[in-house]
């Protein structure tokens, strides 16, 4: 009870660290409005996506340092696949894209799994790979996208019969995120499923002996955060109407974000609203310094040492944890 | 290299053994075998003139993978080693001019110091996993290292007149690089066996909980290698700088993951306590006879990285198999 409480108290600690940030913002711009939070919205979506897989792969007791180099692969394959196709196959392209991130999660769960090398390694040698992949399909930033997917997360929300003005504050960006977040993770979550990644995340020994299939459970972590990965790479030819075969600094952001997000690294505990609440806050960091006319290289910097702060605190943490 | 060639468990933990105890035989033997089949694929490609070069290109590459092999030796790795080396060598290049050679190449390695004692004290104190670690440090020196170009960018390059000689000049038909790389090396050879320092490495990459309990103070030793490991990153850099005279901001990051490579291929473990120095030589060789062997048959970059990530991947597992047998 005293756990659950906690959870939640941190994740409402997040969300008023997030309105003090927007206040902050507002007082830094007195013109932040409804474009800043889309700008806000496009440039958290990819980053929010990469964090969700992030964050059902550690609850599940394990991590992906391959995340930033699928999303690299879907975002290619995506922008390949679009380049001067018709809207309907653009479909086709988005389908095959998410089936391509849900298999190359799966090939690095079943990897774990059956070679039993641990998965930091894994990943990492993963990460080679996928980055390979991504250079073959495409040597170079290239490819497009459809215009109907790139509406889908750029400007206000506008819906048939509601007075425009009613809804267009509310960037297309953050309901993409909530659609896609609810329609994948939420019915996992409700399921047998979810149940199985918490109790593979805090103690793998005791959920074996319990009749979970430890290594099923442990792959199918693994090709959520595949399928969310796929979407963070699709989110990022959405933004930019290109693919992009080097990955982003997706990695470390995603960790950082979870661990902000209080999910312990190591497994079993956490949600998904924390992650996510935590890669708008460090967004909003972020371009709170470019508003501040701070100069984007030591705008980056200043984000790198608040991401290794919040990981090397994370690691106190969960070291402490371990010790009681 | 693949798992499944082999037949019984006796041949298996036998071979184990071997390559466990032995390394650098089996390495050798791969390393006889690769040459082999590139003399098979172009035979005009050996001569005097080839194997120098091949030694030329291998030894920063064995530098750099110097630092994975003492970091895995404690279980960690050190993914920082390609910016660190990317500083040292542009900070020389561009602070030159203005400052003469020696302050210059002082303050690179001051730089490439300081990237190692970051990730130290994050390994040391606050127990950070190192990959995660070493990767983040990576990210904040790059973004310093933009910051830097930026207030640099109009003093123009020289590359100081010692590294172009160690990089690229030539003693006896052998590069002098090997100068620097044999007492180097020797250096490494005789610390992780003979000095307290490397049995240190030995012991906490075995059990880190039995070293503490014999009273190893772990952050010490954490603090020291990757400072270590910073410095040697930066050395390999300078030398870098003198073989291919360019200072670009990304000069030895393509250096990263063949790094890490050949020092797995060489047989060190990444779960620390097994390896040494002497196989991640051979292992760099290898690799550097692979990317010949490569580029004779126009594999293009993405095919390499696939490659060096399976390589990773099947060595691991290989050893994990083997010393489960065993």
């Amino acid at each position: 009870m005293m756990r659950v409480l906690a959870a939640n108290g941190w994740t409402a600690g997040l969300a008023g660290l997030l309105v003090l940030l927007l206040v902050v913002t507002k007082l830094i711009q007195p013109s932040f409005g409804v474009s800043g939070l889309d700008n806000l919205a496009r440039s958290a979506l990819p980053f929010a996506l990469a964090t969700v897989g992030m964050a059902v792969v550690v609850i599940a007791g394990g991590i992906d340092l391959s995340i930033a180099a699928m999303m690299a692969v879907a975002s290619v394959t995506a922008a390949v696949l679009m380049d001067g196709a018709g809207d309907g196959q653009a479909v086709f392209a988005v389908l095959a894209v998410l089936v391509v991130g849900l298999a190359m999660g799966a090939l690095n769960g079943a990897l774990i799994v059956v070679t039993r090398v641990p998965d930091i390694v894994v990943t990492l040698a993963m990460l080679f790979v996928w980055q390979g992949v991504a250079l073959l399909i495409l040597n170079a930033p290239g490819g497009g996208a459809a215009p109907w997917l790139r509406a889908l997360a750029v400007g206000g929300v506008t819906l048939p019969g509601v007075p425009p003005a009613l809804t267009d504050w509310l960037p297309r960006g953050f309901v993409f995120l909530a659609v896609v977040v609810a329609a994948i993770w939420w019915p996992i979550r409700r399921s047998k499923l979810g149940l199985m990644f918490y109790a593979v995340g805090s103690d793998s020994q005791a959920a074996y002996r319990s009749g979970v299939p430890v290594g099923p459970v442990r792959i199918a972590a693994y090709a959520v955060c595949g399928l969310f990965a796929a979407l963070a790479g699709l989110a990022v030819t959405m933004g930019t109407g290109i693919g992009e075969p080097i990955p982003g600094p997706y990695l470390l952001a995603s960790v950082a974000a979870v661990v902000l997000g209080g999910v312990v690294l190591g497994g079993g505990r956490g949600g998904i609203l924390g992650p996510i609440l935590a890669v708008i806050v460090l967004r909003l960091v972020r371009m709170d310094l470019t508003l501040l006319s701070v100069d984007p290289n030591t705008a980056a910097i200043i984000e790198g040492l608040i991401m290794v702060g919040v990981v090397m605190f994370g690691a106190v943490l969960a070291t402490q944890g371990r010790k009681t | 290299m693949t798992i499944t060639t082999t037949d019984t468990p006796t041949a298996l933990s036998r071979l184990g053994r071997l390559m466990v105890d032995n390394p650098l035989l089996p390495l050798s033997l791969i390393l006889l075998a690769l040459i082999g089949a590139l003399a098979i694929l172009n035979p005009a490609i050996l001569s005097v003139f080839w194997v120098s070069n091949t030694l030329k290109i291998a030894i920063p590459l064995a530098m750099l993978a110097a630092c994975q092999t003492l970091t895995m030796l404690t279980g960690g790795i050190d993914l920082s080693v390609g910016t660190a080396a990317t500083i040292a060598a542009y900070v020389t290049a561009t602070a030159t001019p203005l400052i003469g050679a020696p302050a210059a190449m002082g303050i690179a390695m001051a730089c490439a110091l300081a990237i190692g004692m970051v990730n130290g004290t994050g390994i040391a104190f606050a127990r950070v996993h190192p990959l995660i670690m070493t990767l983040g440090t990576g990210l904040i020196a790059t973004g310093c290292l933009l910051v830097y170009q930026r207030s640099v960018i109009s003093t123009g390059t020289i590359y100081p007149e010692v590294l172009v000689w160690l990089g690229t000049g030539r003693t006896w038909n052998l590069p002098n690089g090997l100068f620097l790389f044999i007492p180097f090396a020797a250096l490494i050879l005789w610390a992780q066996r003979r000095t307290g320092f490397g049995r240190l490495l030995y012991a906490i990459g075995s059990n880190e909980a039995a070293a503490r309990l014999s009273g190893v103070r772990v952050w010490q030793v954490h603090l020291a290698l990757y400072s270590l490991s910073g410095v040697i990153a930066g050395l390999s850099g300078l030398l870098y700088l003198g073989m291919v005279k360019t200072a670009s901001l990304s000069l030895a990051l393509p250096l990263d993951l063949p790094s890490v490579a050949a020092a797995v291929i060489g047989g060190t473990s990444i779960f620390g306590g097994r390896g040494g120095y002497g196989g991640t030589i051979l292992g760099a060789l290898i690799l550097t006879v692979l990317a010949t062997m490569l580029t004779l048959l126009q594999m293009p970059e993405g095919g390499r990285r696939i490659l060096y990530g399976a390589i990773i991947l099947a060595v691991t597992a290989l050893y994990i198999r083997l010393t489960d047998h065993s």
